[in-house]
C-alpha cells in the first residue's frame, strides 16, 4: 500500500463487534479498513469470524465513535472510586439463589 | 462409465485448481490487506474443492492416483480446465470480472450437482455451493462499486468485462460431458445452466451501469487439453517444487 499516492483516498477505518452466541453482547474485537459499511461487514466476516467466532457482526465507522479522552480520565472516572455504596456489597445473598 | 466419470470430475477439479492458483497470485498484491485476506480465502475455498474432486477422480483410476499425482505430475495437455481460469491476472477489475463469471457459473453448477445420483459429487457440491455463493457476492460487490464508481474505475471495469467475455462460452459447452453420465443423472449439462447465468450476470451488469459485452466466443479447447500460452508458466510454478523433489513430504 502506497501511503501518499496522489489522488488516492484512504479507506476509512471501521471498528468491528462480534456477538459470540445468542444472549451475549457484541464485543469489540478489532478494526479494519473498507471503502464502505457493506464491504466492512464482508471484510469483518473474513478477518474476525474465520473460526466460527460469532453469530452476529456489527461494524461502526471509527470516526463516528465519540470516546472519552485519556487526559480527562481522572476527572471522568476517579470520583466513583470512594463511593462504595454504589457496589451491591451491603446485603447477603439468600441461600439457593443461583443466577445472581 | 468409471473412465468417463473420472474425466468429468477432472474437468471440474481442474477449473477449481487452476482458478485457485491464479487467485493465490493476488495475495500481497491486492489493493488493501483486507482484500488480500478475502482473495486468499476464496483461493483456499477453490483449492479445497479441487482437492476433494481430484481425490475422487484419482480414486476412479486403476491403479489409484492421489490428488498430488494429479495436481503435480500431469502435463499441460492432460489438464481439462477452461481457458477463463488460466488467463494471466490483469488489474483488480479483471480479477473481479473473472471471479463474477466463474462463481456465477459454479453457483448454478454446484446447485444442480447437489442432487447428482453420484453421492460423492453430490456431497462435494453441497459443501461448495455455499462457498461459491460467497465468492459471487464478493465479486458482485466490487463490480457494482467499480462499475458505478469513478470514471476511471468504470472504464477499467467495462474493459475487464469485455476482455473476459469471449471466454464465457467455453464454460457452457457441454460437449465434454458423456451422454451416459447425463442419462444416469450423475453429471450436469452445463449448457442448461446458461439461462440462469445470463439472468444473474445481466442483473449485476445493469446495476453496475455497465454494458454486457457484445463479442464472439474465443476458440476454447481447454476440455480437450488444448491450452493458451499462459498455462505452461502457471504449471511451472504450481508443479516446480513437487517435480524437483519427487515424493518429498513436510
Amino acid at each position: 500500500m502506497v501511503e501518499s499516492e496522489p489522488g488516492r483516498r484512504e479507506w476509512p477505518l471501521y471498528e468491528v463487534f462480534v456477538r459470540a452466541r445468542r444472549g451475549l453482547s457484541h464485543v469489540h474485537v478489532g478494526s479494519l479498513h473498507a471503502p464502505d459499511p457493506e464491504m466492512a461487514l464482508r471484510n469483518a466476516r473474513d478477518l474476525y469470524t474465520r473460526r466460527q467466532e460469532g453469530v452476529s457482526l456489527w461494524v461502526v465507522e471509527a470516526a463516528l465513535i465519540t470516546a472519552s479522552s485519556p487526559q480527562e480520565k481522572d476527572a471522568f472516572f476517579e470520583p466513583a472510586a470512594d463511593k462504595i455504596y454504589r457496589h451491591p456489597t451491603f446485603y447477603d445473598v439468600p441461600d439457593g439463589v443461583e443466577h445472581l | 462409465m468409471t473412465t468417463v466419470l473420472a474425466g468429468y470430475v477432472l474437468a471440474l477439479a481442474d477449473d477449481a485448481l487452476v482458478a485457485a492458483q491464479r487467485m493465490g497470485e493476488w495475495i500481497a498484491r491486492a489493493p488493501q490487506i483486507e482484500e488480500d485476506v478475502a482473495l486468499g480465502n476464496i483461493a483456499l475455498d477453490l483449492l479445497g474443492q479441487a482437492r476433494s474432486l481430484l481425490t475422487y477422480a484419482g480414486s476412479l483410476h486403476t491403479p489409484v492416483r492421489t490428488e498430488d499425482d494429479l495436481a503435480y505430475l500431469r502435463d499441460e495437455h492432460e489438464f481439462r480446465n477452461v481457458h477463463l481460469v488460466e488467463r494471466p491476472n490483469g488489474d483488480f477489475g479483471v480479477a473481479m470480472a473473472r471471479l463474477l463469471v466463474l462463481s456465477t457459473y459454479q453457483c448454478e453448477l454446484y446447485d444442480r450437482l447437489r442432487t447428482s445420483t453420484d453421492p460423492t459429487l453430490a456431497a462435494v457440491a453441497a459443501k461448495a455451493v455455499k462457498e461459491v455463493d460467497y465468492h459471487r457476492d464478493h465479486a458482485t460487490q466490487w463490480v457494482l462499486r467499480l462499475g458505478d464508481g469513478t470514471e476511471e474505475s468504470r472504464h477499467r471495469m467495462q474493459a475487464a468485462l469485455d476482455a473476459e467475455w469471449p471466454f464465457v462460452a467455453e464454460l457452457f459447452d457441454g460437449s465434454y460431458v458423456d451422454a451416459a453420465l447425463l442419462g444416469a443423472g450423475a453429471a450436469v449439462d452445463p449448457g442448461g445452466l446458461r439461462p440462469a447465468f445470463d439472468h444473474r450476470i445481466a442483473g449485476v451488469v445493469a446495476e453496475a451501469t455497465l454494458t454486457l459485452p457484445d463479442v464472439g466466443p474465443a476458440a476454447g479447447g481447454g476440455r480437450r487439453g488444448e491450452h493458451t500460452e499462459a498455462m505452461a508458466p502457471l504449471l511451472d510454478e504450481l508443479q516446480g517444487v513437487a517435480r524437483a523433489h519427487p515424493g518429498a513430504t513436510w
